[in-house]
């Protein structure tokens, strides 16, 4: 009794339960009340991929421990992801035939997938503006196949 | 600590994410697989003796239960994603599969994707009043019946609607039947010229 331990999420939560108490769960650094101060700063700034790449999706299976801060920790999260995401959606759309990797460096994995959703949306319509669209494209798995053949040959 | 296989097998597909197949991993799934019964065993006879009144035996045996309920389900995310990129397969590749992405399925897996490809041939022939329609054809609206295809790679010869053979050899351009040649430009054997 009284041990602190870290288990992964799937344990803690196999074995929390209201009515015996095996364990009660701390919330983790990055969503306690000083983080959360930071966030509603400016979570522009956040290096949400530095502190968990999987920041909104973990948060929220922390909901499932009722904690005190549960109501607190879901606003976060939520205004969060809204600040956060005019500026996902704003470079998704303007960066075409750009390094991305600077912007999608600080995202969470749930934001990348928004941002290649955008750039799959803007190189599809530009494909589509150059009169390119109707032209039949060797399938994505065959090219990397390719390619990856290849690179397995020169070494 | 225990999971750890499992969650490797995971990660493996994770590290592979844009489609491909890696080769089935029976060795991970088979010491999964141990891990569980050794688990399944030694909480069968920590249950006997909970029973028998060691009820501080129950927070063991909660611990092991969410251990096998966690490589159930990564064994099965594990199974059920190549399933889903060998379904993908059909579609991108057609129904005969290149060898070196064959060798990459296990057995159960091959015998998975030829019952695939026989329920879908049965449901193509159904459709279009009895004619048959092939799904696979014309992802992208046609524009016109033939188009220009310039050769990427030898591949022998090739016999059009009419009879006629023509020998694909490596950069020569052809004007051909589109429905002909949509596979091929998809298995990245020919490539579609714009004029």
């Amino acid at each position: 009794q009284g041990t602190k331990l870290e288990l992964p999420l799937w344990l803690a939560k196999g074995l929390y339960n209201n009515k015996q108490k095996i364990l009660s769960v701390e919330l983790p650094t990055v969503y306690k009340e000083s983080w959360r101060t930071v966030f509603s700063a400016d979570a522009n700034v956040v290096d949400l991929h530095k502190l968990g790449p999987y920041y909104y999706a973990f948060g929220s299976q922390m909901l499932n421990f009722d904690s005190p801060e549960n109501a607190e920790l879901a606003q976060t999260i939520l205004q969060t992801f809204i600040s956060r995401f005019r500026r996902i959606m704003d470079s998704s759309q303007n960066a075409f035939n750009e390094d991305t990797s600077a912007l999608v460096a600080r995202l969470d994995e749930t934001e990348r997938g928004l941002f290649q959703a955008g750039q799959k949306g803007l190189n599809d319509f530009q494909s589509w503006e150059m009169g390119q669209a109707s032209q039949i494209t060797a399938s994505s798995l065959v090219q990397n196949y390719r390619k990856r053949k290849h690179s397995e040959l020169d070494a | 600590m225990f999971c750890e296989k499992a969650t490797e097998l995971i990660r493996e597909l994770h590290r592979a994410s844009d489609g491909q197949l890696p080769s089935y991993n029976e060795d991970g799934i088979r010491q999964v697989l141990e891990e569980m019964k050794a688990l399944y065993e030694q909480n069968q006879s920590d249950v006997n003796e909970a029973k028998s009144g060691h009820s501080e035996l129950i927070p063991t045996i909660k611990f092991r239960h969410c251990s096998l309920l966690r490589n159930r389900r990564c064994v099965l995310a594990y199974l059920y994603d190549r399933l889903l990129r060998i379904r993908a397969l059909r579609w991108e590749y057609g129904s005969v599969l290149p060898n070196a992405v064959r060798f990459q399925m296990s057995a159960d897996e091959v015998l998975w994707f030829n019952q695939y490809k026989k329920s879908l041939a049965t449901y193509m022939r159904s459709l279009g009043g009895g004619d048959g329609l092939d799904l696979t054809q014309d992802i992208k609206p046609p524009k016109s019946l033939y188009i220009e295809v310039r050769c990427l790679k030898d591949y022998g010869e090739f016999e059009i609607d009419d009879g006629t053979t023509i020998l694909l050899k490596k950069n020569s351009q052809h004007f051909l039947p589109r429905w002909k040649c949509e596979q091929l430009i998809r298995q990245g054997i020919l490539e579609h010229v714009l004029s």
